[in-house]
């Protein structure tokens, strides 16, 4: 087991935690987002981690790839999720 | 380097990337979380890049950090002080910050025991060794797949699949923003130094864009990155007042952002109809086949993210006479500094309305 693998995917877990404990508690639309989005960011953090395979070998592509998917998909959520955001805020101001 | 000095290297990073992850959401000022944010996904490229994972440090980097905290920011820009209207907790009684509280620890403690069960878990896999089952069947037909990076092969030859409904996820993200209403008012037009600036980034970010996107084939790059770095030269433009931004109009804009999952599915159903499977490409053809994909997915989710920024479709009826006086005033040299087109305040509250 390399000390690299663990620390980066144990800081992963970490800042999962975080970000889903400001996503559920969170005091507004946007800070939630942002919650989200941090929490994507410690999943890929894992992923990444557990495709490490030391100095010497090459790590292995199919996380990276995944990972990759994650980064556009999480992205267009971002951008959905703030639409909707700023429709509702409308709304309440025309309403 | 030794191995004591990465050590340190790690742990420094690590408590950096996990005390910015906690700052940007503990911050009550969400502008700044925004930007701490930014900064976080910043530190997450370096550490990926020690990592040995280059591809995915060039995309997070671009689009986590750069694309992500630019939509965050243009949606707090909607907010003169930082604090969102909708769902705010801001009027709650006594009692109710009492149950408030209650829950706040529990929720607390559920997401604790989460993160160290998940570390438990974590830990106990790699425990287990590694899995080198799919690495090797990968290496072992890399040179079937028409490119020499395998993690664009995966992407687009052995897991094609994945990405042609990721750009399907894109595309309904797009409808939904085009569903949802009208962008956001444009910026101000620029003053002489960034519109000097403008004139050197705008042309390189869409050479370099043409390059990650070429050098996908055998190096780290590929159509995301590519993708994002050419969404991020309509961002540069949007912010110096540019309305358009270089988006074409009406129905050339929705083929550009559908061109990615249609290239996808006609080059899919072609293979079909010659006897192959959906989207097993025959290897002589299957670079040219991996490049034509990728251009069209690089436009597609440009267009897609210039239009996620905008907010939704330019107004090119409302605003033309503004835009093309934008435009002049570009060519013959920035005028005077004029006033924001249409002001963040007014346009969607009308004074003397309730306060919202």
């Amino acid at each position: 087991m390399l000390t690299a693998q663990w620390l980066y995917g144990l800081a992963g877990c970490l800042v999962i935690g975080i970000g889903l404990g400001n996503a559920l508690l969170g005091s507004s639309l946007l800070k939630r987002v942002l919650a989200i989005n941090v929490m994507g960011a410690g999943v890929f953090m894992l992923l990444i981690a557990v495709a490490y395979r030391g100095p010497d070998l090459n790590p292995d592509p199919v996380p990276h790839a995944l990972v990759l998917t994650g980064i556009v998909v999480a992205v267009s959520a971002t951008a959905l999720a703030l639409a909707l955001a700023r429709r509702l805020d409308r709304e309440q101001c025309d309403g | 380097m030794n191995s004591t000095t990465l050590l340190v290297f790690d742990a420094l990073l690590l408590i950096s990337i996990v005390c910015l992850a906690w700052a940007s959401l503990a911050s009550s000022d969400i502008r700044r979380g925004v930007i701490l944010f930014m900064a976080f996904g910043l530190l997450l490229a370096v550490a990926w890049s020690r990592l040995q994972a280059p591809d995915v440090a060039l995309a997070e980097a671009a689009i986590g950090a750069g694309l992500s905290g630019a939509l965050l920011l243009s949606a707090v820009r909607r907010e003169p002080d930082g604090v969102s209207r909708t769902g705010g907790t801001a009027g709650l009684n006594l009692e109710k910050s009492r149950f408030h509280l209650t829950l706040k620890w529990i929720v607390t403690l559920l997401c604790t025991a989460l993160a160290i069960t998940l570390g438990w878990a974590y830990l106990h896999a790699l425990g287990l060794g590694p899995h080198d089952g799919l690495p090797r069947a990968i290496t072992e037909n890399l040179e079937t797949s028409g490119v020499s990076n395998p993690v664009t092969a995966v992407l687009l030859n052995f897991r094609a699949w994945d990405t042609l409904l990721e750009l399907a996820v894109l595309l309904t993200a797009a409808l939904g923003i085009l569903a949802l209403g009208k962008d956001s008012p444009a910026y101000r037009p620029a003053g002489v130094v960034y519109e000097g600036l403008i004139r050197w980034l705008v042309p390189l970010l869409i050479l370099t864009a043409g390059y990650l996107l070429w050098v996908g084939a055998h190096a780290p790059g590929g159509a995301f990155q590519a993708g994002a770095t050419l969404a991020a030269a309509g961002v540069v433009l949007r912010l110096a007042g540019r309305h358009r931004i270089g988006l074409p109009a009406g129905t050339r804009l929705n083929t550009l952002m559908a061109a990615g999952v249609g290239v996808f599915l006609l080059i899919g159903l072609a293979l079909l109809l010659t006897g192959r499977p959906f989207l097993g490409y025959p290897p002589a053809l299957a670079g040219v086949l991996i490049l034509v994909i990728e251009t069209a997915a690089m436009l597609a989710i440009a267009a897609t993210l210039v239009l996620a920024f905008a907010g939704g479709r330019p107004q090119i009826d409302v605003h033309s006479s503004t835009a093309g006086k934008l435009d002049a005033s570009a060519t013959s040299g920035p005028g005077p500094a004029r006033p924001a087109v249409a002001s963040e305040t007014t346009d969607h509250c009308k004074p003397g309305q309730k306060p919202c």
